[in-house]
This record gives C-alpha cells, structure tokens and sequence, in this order.
C-alpha cells in the first residue's frame, strides 16, 4: 500500500475556533483521518517540534495553520513547518487576513501590555511584574518576542491556498480538503471558497426592493428584538458586511438575525477589504444634505476602522495605525 | 521642519467639472503652486476610497477630491455618493493616524479655474505646515508589499 499523504496542523495567534472547525466536521472527519496520517496537531496530539524538525524538507503534503502572526515563536514555527511542506494553506480569518489580534494594529505594542499589565480594571499587579525575557534567560528558559504588529500568515511566509471564516464552516473546510486531496490544484494563491457576494446566497435577497437599498440611519447591534426576520437587515439599517463579503458560509450570522461582519474577507479582485465596505455603506445612506450625512455617520459609524476592518486590518493597504499621536 | 518641502498632491477630478476647470486654468496661464498631480475620472463618484488610501500608501502627501456642485452632476447623483463617502473616509483616515485635513473634497465647475488655483494654493500651505507624510517608509517591510 502506498504511504498515505502527511498532513500537520498548527495554530499561532488565535482562540481556538479553527482547531474547534476541524473538529466540526463531525464524522467527515474519518473520512480525511481515512485518506491522509496526520503528523503534527499540537491542539490534539502529542507530537512535538522535534518530530517536525526530523523530517525531509516537503515531505508533509500539506500544512494547515490557523491565527495571525504576534511572537517570534509563531513566525519561528511557520517557517519552520513551510520547509518542511509542500503546501501551506492558511486556514480561517487571522491566518487568511489578520482577523480580530489584527485589530491590534490600531494601537502600539507599549500601549497593549501597559494595559494588560497595569491600568486595564480587571489588573492587579501591585508589583509591575511584566514579561521580562532576561529574567526568564536566568531560570533557564526562553520568552518569545512580541512584535510591534501582528501579521498575516503571507506576510511571514509564502502561502498557497487559502480557507476563509472565523471560524471556517465545515462545508467550507470539507470542500477545500477535498479539492486538495483530488490532485487538481487551483491556481496558487486561491481562496478555496465561493467567489460570489454573501447576498447571493442569503435568504432575505429577495426582500431588497428593485430600485436599490436607500436607508436614513444606521442602527447598533443591541436591539436584536426589533429586527425583522423576515426583511434584508441591511435595509434594516443595520450595517451588514454582506455585499462585498465572499459568500460560503451559508449566511449563518443573518439567519441568527445577526449582520454580516466580513469574516470571509473580500471577493478576488479586491485590495482593501475595509474600503468596499466603507464605498457601500456610505452609497446605501439616504441623505443629500451634508449635515445630515455627516450626524447620520456621527451616531451610526462611530469606529469605521473597527466595522469595516474587523478581520482585516494587517491585510489593509495602510497596515497598521500609523505612529500615534497623543490626542490634545 | 524642511522649508524646501514640496507637497505631493494628487488631484483626482470628474470629467465634466474640475477636470474643464484644471483645462481651463492651463489655457488661461493661471499661475498655480506645481504641486498638483491630476488623476481624471469619468465622474468623481467612480472614486473608489481604496484609490486615496492606495494614493497615500504610495507617496502622496495630500488627496484633492473635485467633482461637480451638488445638482450638478453629469450623472444625477454621483456628487452626492462621494460626499457621503468623503465624511466617512476622513473618519477613518484619522483612525489610521494620518491628519484629515490631507484628505479635501471641492465642488469645482467647469468655469471655476479661479476656484480651483486658489484652492491648490491653499491645500500646497496647509501640506507645507503638516510636513510630509512618507508613509511608505513609516510601513514596516513586510507591509509594502500591499500594493
């Protein structure tokens, strides 16, 4: 019998969701278990880095790594784990575009850990004792770096595929393993998804009047009892991501009642997720009068950065916040 | 601050207005500060936010929005979508950390070569004081490759 195909899975800045998807996909997954030797999981096998290192370069067929790059450690690993496959694939939201710890690059790194180990209310740390890499040198052991900004899988490592979500759908992951282990390759760089707008496929489309959304004002996530069901959110007045977000997930936010936040990142052709987003939501508003727009975005869009790049922001075309400048 | 400092503006104009009136200026040999680089669009609502972010991303130091008066759009309404878009944009280019005042929207007719001198004379001052954004070199390696 020929030796099945290798595959690893690995996780850098993330919460776990992905690891949580794979295992989503219920009994499909003996079907993969079936068909490829699973030879590094961290998150659920007991294999450790040595096992990777000992191995021929490319030997692994494929990669999956989940979350967005923060650490030495995670850039280390990747890198590591990229020699040693033929494919990588970036699996879910961070890895594919930054995801939420992409939001981190709207603040510095000094401003992060002062408040995570000072000044955030739930801290008490009378001492001030911080990570400290020389202290942990003196026990023995190493502390991992952390960077100034968090960084998509691509920004660190070549990648070849992508799968969108946070977390990816198991249709989602089914379909893209599959199309993986069946030999005919997409083209490099491709994001193993539908390329058709969310609206496509969501179940309140046909709710959207024939001459286009117009809306007056943008309401908040907060009062889910007085959202129609039955009527397309975003003619709601609820900023939905739908219309420039990549469709495959079968709408399941919007049949929660929940707008669209844009986890499957843009459709192909896109460079900046946050500013299609930012293009249509301002086209929908129904208002001529500068004024008018300007208090309707003043109460409905109070943090554009945070709505249109909620899982975007290391992949934007500016990055990060650019150097901070203390308000007056 | 470097007083031989040259502000980089991009100018990216409608057809049918600011475009005529920049035209205009040049047949008229109106005097203009020669910091203004012109972009022309069919309709300044074909201005895609992504192409002031890009703009600035790669090197400019203010962008110049000039369309039609409202009303007077070639395509009824197009005006009106880039002044929505203009508000939320300069709310999200300040969240980036770059000044809003770098990012100007004018409503120029296709007469207003006067309007349109004056406001680059004034836009090249404010730019003097800001200084120069080089924000491409404030971008970390890793992150000029987004081009």
């Amino acid at each position: 019998m020929a030796e099945k195909p290798k595959v690893a899975f690995y996780w850098c800045a993330s919460c776990g969701g992905c690891e949580e998807a794979v295992v989503d996909l219920a009994e499909d997954i003996l079907t993969v278990v079936e068909a490829v030797d699973i030879v590094f999981w961290p998150v659920a096998m007991d294999f450790k880095r040595s096992d990777v290192e000992a191995m021929k370069d490319g030997e692994i067929l494929a990669t999956f790594i989940n979350g967005a790059v923060r650490l030495s450690e995670q850039e280390d690993m990747v890198k590591l784990l990229r020699r040693k496959s033929k494919l990588v694939i970036a699996f879910g939201a961070c890895a594919h575009l930054g995801g939420v710890p992409g939001l981190a690059n709207a603040q510095t790194k000094e401003k992060i850990i002062d408040y995570y180990y000072h000044t955030g209310p739930i801290v008490e740390n009378p001492e001030k004792i911080v990570p400290d890499p020389k202290f942990a040198e003196k026990q023995g052991f190493e502390l991992p770096e952390f960077y100034e900004d968090v960084r998509a899988l691509d920004q660190v490592i070549d990648v070849d595929y992508y799968i969108p979500g946070c977390a990816p759908t198991p249709p989602v992951v089914k379909n893209a393993v599959l199309t993986l282990l069946s030999g005919k390759l997409p083209p490099k760089g491709a994001v193993l998804a539908s390329d058709k707008a969310l609206c496509n496929e969501c179940p309140l489309n046909e709710s959207k009047p024939d001459e286009g959304i117009k809306i007056e004002g943008f309401k908040r996530y907060y009062e889910p009892e007085k959202v129609d069901p039955e009527k397309c959110l975003l003619l709601q007045g609820l900023p939905c991501l739908g219309p420039v977000t990549r469709g495959g997930c079968d709408a399941l936010c919007i049949k929660a009642n929940m707008p669209c936040t844009g986890c499957f990142g843009p459709l192909d052709g896109v460079k900046d997720y946050g500013a299609a987003a930012l293009s249509f939501m301002a086209s929908v508003i129904d208002s001529n009068d500068e004024e008018e727009i300007k208090e309707i975005l003043e109460k409905g869009i109070p943090d554009p950065m945070g709505l249109f790049y909620m899982y975007s922001l290391p992949k934007s075309l500016l990055f990060r916040k650019l150097y901070i400048k203390e308000e007056k | 601050m470097d007083k031989n400092f040259e502000p980089k503006i991009v100018g990216i104009f409608c057809n049918w207005c600011t475009y005529a009136a920049a035209d205009l200026a040049g047949v008229s040999r109106m005097q203009y500060a020669p910091t203004l680089r012109i972009v022309r669009v069919m309709c300044s609502g074909r201005i895609h936010p992504e192409f002031i972010l890009w703009a600035f991303k790669n090197g400019a130091d203010g962008v110049l929005i000039g369309g039609c008066h409202p009303g007077d759009c070639h395509y009824i309404e197009g005006n009106y979508k880039t002044l929505r878009r203009y508000h939320l944009l300069k709310k999200l280019v300040k969240q980036f950390g770059i000044e809003e005042e770098r990012l100007r929207l004018e409503w120029i007719s296709a007469s207003e070569a006067d309007k349109l001198v004056k406001v680059t004379n004034e836009f090249t001052e404010t730019l003097k004081k800001l200084g120069p954004l080089s924000l491409r070199e404030k971008l970390p390696e890793y992150a000029k490759k987004e081009v």
